[in-house]
């Protein structure tokens, strides 16, 4: 990309957010499959608006569009930002509708899936360079952070200078190593939580409101 | 568009091509012309090694291209490692506004989905099993 092109794009974008102030935030939830974005997404969503956002599942690209819950109004310490939270399909550089089939589902059902789940990956990249002014990159804390796609989803976030929140999940698992995600992303703040079991969403809200406020 | 190979590089057989492309090559190219040169590579079965790697937009390019042609029984994706870290946390608005450019100092391995998989990695060393076509 050009110098004038990168320019343009940069200011087009510093303006718009100057004069968007009022408009709520678009605050997308990224992070790769079975992390718990959409347990978290329908947790913030119960907690401030009383309705989900979507359906939660242990197979893998549940989620297969990013759904959104508009005007999420958070309240923390005297302080109060609206947020559109944008829960996204997890985010990978593969789908094989074979590891479906593993989940009891007949074929056509899984090759179905497995197409919704590559147009809603393609979708959420699209969006994390043009339509979201903040990020929440949920991780699974049981799991090793070290790969590759999450290093290139952290790169890519950074290059667009987007505010991010790193929240390690499932603490409430006995196997869950919250460390291991600091220790891959320093540069970013780690917050604990379990999405399912509502622990330390006190901390949560106070961060969403310090970093998208 | 941009080939990696000559059509006169022969018949890979049952056995598994490895392009290695350089920085300078990759240089002259778009975002879209990389992609596709790597993509062609990949669903033909190779495995694409890059001197240089890609930026990070070019990343997230390749993510969303590559969703856009997986097809059952045919293409299942990608598997992409890079050494060293992409992480370039230290560049701000004014690195953008300015124009620069991500360092070119990172080796990136491409492969199918299918035929690599990576055993290990560390700062210093990738370790991957790839299978014959």
């Amino acid at each position: 990309m050009g110098l004038l092109t990168n320019l343009r794009d940069s200011i087009t974008r510093v303006t718009d957010r100057l004069f968007a102030e009022d408009e709520p935030k678009r605050i997308g939830i990224y992070g790769p499959p079975n992390a718990g974005k959409t347990t978290l997404a329908n947790r913030i969503a119960r907690d401030w608006t009383g309705d989900a956002v979507g359906p939660e599942s242990h197979i893998p690209h549940e989620t297969r569009r990013a759904r959104r819950k508009e005007n999420v109004e958070i309240e923390r310490n005297g302080k109060s930002v609206t947020i559109d939270i944008v829960d996204t399909p997890g985010v990978t550089t593969k789908v094989d509708y074979k590891e479906f089939l593993d989940h009891d589902m007949e074929k056509d059902d899984a090759v179905k899936r497995s197409r919704e789940a590559t147009e809603g990956v393609a979708e959420a990249m699209h969006w994390l360079r043009e339509d979201v002014d903040g990020v929440i990159y949920v991780l699974d804390s049981t799991t090793d952070p070290f790969t590759q796609v999450n290093t290139m989803l952290i790169g890519i976030i950074e290059s667009q200078d987007l505010p991010v929140l790193i929240f390690a999940n499932k603490v409430d698992l006995d196997d869950s190593d919250v460390k291991r995600i600091s220790d891959a992303f320093p540069q970013h703040e780690t917050v604990p939580l379990s999405a399912l079991e509502g622990d330390n969403m006190d901390e949560v809200y106070e961060k969403i409101a310090e970093y998208f406020g | 568009m941009p080939e990696a190979t000559t059509p006169d590089d022969g018949d890979a057989g049952d056995g598994v091509r490895l392009d290695l492309i350089s920085g300078a090559r990759m240089e002259g190219l778009t975002s879209m012309e990389k992609i596709r040169l790597i993509l062609d590579s990949v669903r033909d079965g190779d495995i694409v090694v890059l001197e240089a790697g890609l930026s990070p937009e070019e990343e997230s390019k390749l993510i969303e291209v590559t969703m856009t042609e997986i097809s059952p029984d045919d293409f299942s994706g990608i598997e992409i490692e890079t050494y060293p870290s992409t992480h370039q946390p230290n560049q701000g608005l004014m690195g953008r506004l300015l124009g620069k450019e991500e360092s070119p100092n990172k080796l990136t391995v491409i492969g199918p989905a299918n035929q690599i998989e990576t055993l290990h990695k560390d700062e210093d060393l990738i370790s991957a099993l790839v299978s014959r076509r």
